[in-house]
């Protein structure tokens, strides 16, 4: 199996003033390619934290972190906007759309950051919303959406690159239960299509749809288990 | 720098930002906004100035010399004073020993004399001169024609009108043929000049108000102790230094002053004039320039204070931004953009206003907005902007995109 995201003993630590914070100490994770993993933890566990620098946003204080082989630690702040651009869907829990902007240009974005001719950008973007259910909300702005919708945009805005993975932070936290399952069997179903997949949540319903539990406590790994699925 | 795309994507999203906030808009750009008209205004009234100046000295010529026993401008009024007169004598031999001119012609002149048709009476200034006057500036008359050498030789009473003077006495006839009274002799009107407008800002000066008549006539009516102006046109117009120097030369012989004396008569130029209006006019023009920067000044301040508002609100969508793949430049370039889009718009609604303006004051001053002022605005308001937005810009490219995204 391809291994898409090698970490060998990545810590962080952050300076509040006089006091340093230990977020990881020592974490070390190999994640696969269309492999399907939730991150669990209490609040103060690290999983935000480790959420960030396996999305390259942050990078760690030590440790190593190969992204496709590649060694991220070494790369600078242009590289890592590429990465995150091209290799990495975000999805968030408020949702993070554009207001002002229609939800085709939301989906759009990231395309234009890649460099993509306007009319094939047009293309992919209604592609990916297609591919969410959304192929009549185009020119919808997100306050004429509703939260599952919004969350979609969301997800077709992450795909849209067609990314190596999907980074999704809380993704059903704004939303009711019915409507997060919905969004939750978005997620299964683009796994089954060969995505892969990180989920960090708190909740145990949440993260049973996932096939691999990692639990992290006190900025360390507690568990990693792969779950039986009939 | 920034690609194609990311341009035009950062001009789309500066306009969605503006029109999402437009009073807020509005009044960001009113400094602009004012510092561009006033900067405009200020430039094309300077211009109309000077060039109403320049023309109002046209009818003296640019090539002309004129010899006279005052300065025009100087502070040697007391020397001038005591200066024994120019004689017609002396303007004779100055004619015939001058190689390098292409005329010499002697004039003298009296102020407010009545000039009479009919009912119709006027006071006017008095100029006598030869034929060859209308070789001085090139200036025809409008109607019927100037003297000739005979009526020159032989003093006849023949004159012509200006046009002012002309338009009191002969409201609805031809004046060419009549016969006015001239200080109560009688003269046969044989020409009009064309209307001239006025020098430095008074019709006292220009032809308008004058009447001509030859020269000897004059002297015989008005006095042959008066002193006589000369103008001597340069044979070579762009060489009109050489003609100068054989004037003096000529003329000191002529008068008798000695070697290390100074001239006993003043040389007049336009050119002085026209100088002298330079001077003033650009110490006014950079007056000017400075205090109306002060207002551009301020604009800009405004601007980058706005800015940095407007960044710190979308921390969070700059942290949305940074998450998808947007590079610092790329961020910085947006806002940037903003900032030149908010002055741009300042700087042609600017011009917009000054350009009214400029039609109105048109009406007193002649004034054409130069085109120099609008490129040079425009392209004012483009460097305010980038240079007030680089410093908010260049705050939110450096934002960590993880506490972009926290921020409320």
């Amino acid at each position: 199996m391809d291994t898409l995201i090698h970490i060998e003993n990545i810590t962080k630590v952050y300076e509040m003033g006089m006091e340093k914070v230990h977020a990881l100490r020592g974490v070390s994770i190999n994640i696969h390619k269309n492999e399907y993993v939730a991150i669990m933890g209490p609040s103060g566990s690290g999983k935000s934290t480790l959420m960030n620098i396996l999305g390259c946003l942050d990078t760690p204080t030590s440790g190593l972190y190969l992204f496709n082989g590649t060694n991220v630690g070494e790369m600078d702040d242009n590289e890592l906007a590429e990465i995150r651009n091209r290799e990495i869907g975000f999805v968030f829990q408020t949702f993070n759309l554009l207001p002002r902007s229609t939800s085709l240009h939301n989906v759009e974005l990231p395309l234009i950051y890649a460099g993509v001719s306007a009319a094939e950008r047009r293309k992919k973007a209604e592609e990916a919303m297609r591919s969410v259910g959304l192929g009549d909300r185009m020119t919808h702005k997100p306050n004429q959406l509703s939260g599952g919708q919004r969350q979609r945009v969301a997800i077709a805005r992450a795909l849209v690159n067609h990314p190596s993975i999907i980074l999704a932070d809380e993704p059903t936290g704004n939303l009711d239960s019915k409507i997060g399952e919905e969004i939750m069997q978005l997620f299964s179903r683009l796994h089954d299509e060969g995505h892969t997949i990180i989920l960090v949540t708190h909740e145990e319903y949440i993260a049973e749809h996932a096939h691999r539990i990692v639990r992290l406590f006190d900025g360390g790994i507690a568990s990693d288990e792969i779950i039986d699925r009939q | 720098m920034l690609k194609w795309y990311e341009l035009k994507e950062g001009i789309r999203f500066a306009f969605s930002s503006i029109k999402a906030n437009k009073m807020r808009s509005v009044l960001t750009t009113l400094g602009v906004v004012i510092g561009i008209v006033t900067v405009t205004l200020m430039a094309t009234v300077i211009e109309g100035l000077d060039r109403a100046l320049k023309n109002s000295v046209q009818a003296l010529g640019s090539d002309v010399i004129y010899v006279s026993k005052w300065d025009w401008f100087s502070d040697t009024y007391w020397k001038a004073r005591n200066r024994k007169i120019i004689t017609l004598d002396q303007a004779r031999k100055l004619k015939e020993r001058m190689t390098t001119a292409a005329a010499v012609v002697p004039s003298a002149g009296t102020w407010q004399r009545t000039v009479k048709f009919g009912s119709n009476s006027v006071k006017c200034n008095i100029e006598g001169t030869t034929e060859e006057y209308l070789k001085v500036t090139g200036v025809v008359p409008e109607r019927g024609r100037f003297f000739n050498a005979l009526e020159v030789e032989h003093a006849r009473p023949v004159c012509v009108l200006g046009h002012d003077v002309a338009d009191k006495l002969f409201p609805n006839l031809d004046p060419i043929g009549r016969t006015v009274k001239i200080s109560g002799k009688a003269f046969r009107v044989i020409g009009v000049w064309e209307k001239e407008g006025d020098m430095l800002g008074s019709s006292f000066f220009s032809k308008d108000s004058q009447v001509y008549i030859p020269l000897l006539v004059h002297l015989k009516m008005y006095g042959s102790r008066q002193s006589i102006e000369i103008a001597v046109k340069a044979a070579d117009p762009d060489n009109k230094l050489e003609t100068k120097i054989e004037l003096i030369g000529l003329f000191r012989k002529i008068r008798h002053v000695k070697p290390g004396q100074d001239n006993d008569f003043g040389i007049n130029e336009q050119d002085f004039l026209t100088k002298t209006f330079d001077s003033v006019v650009n110490v006014i023009a950079i007056i000017g320039f400075i205090i109306t920067s002060l207002s551009l000044l301020v604009g800009g301040v405004g601007i980058m204070n706005i800015m940095f508002v407007s960044v710190k609100e979308r921390t969070r969508e700059i942290g949305i931004r940074k998450a998808i793949g947007a590079k610092r430049r790329t961020i910085l370039g947006q806002f940037l953009i903003e900032a030149a889009a908010i002055c741009t718009m300042g700087g042609l609604i600017g011009l917009g206003l000054s350009f009214v303006s400029s039609l109105i004051i048109n009406e007193i001053l002649p004034s054409v907005m130069p085109l120099w002022v609008v490129v040079l605005s425009i392209t004012i308001s483009i460097a305010i902007g980038l240079i007030a937005g680089f410093l908010p810009a260049f705050t939110a490219a450096r934002l960590d995109p993880v506490e972009a995204l926290r921020y409320e």
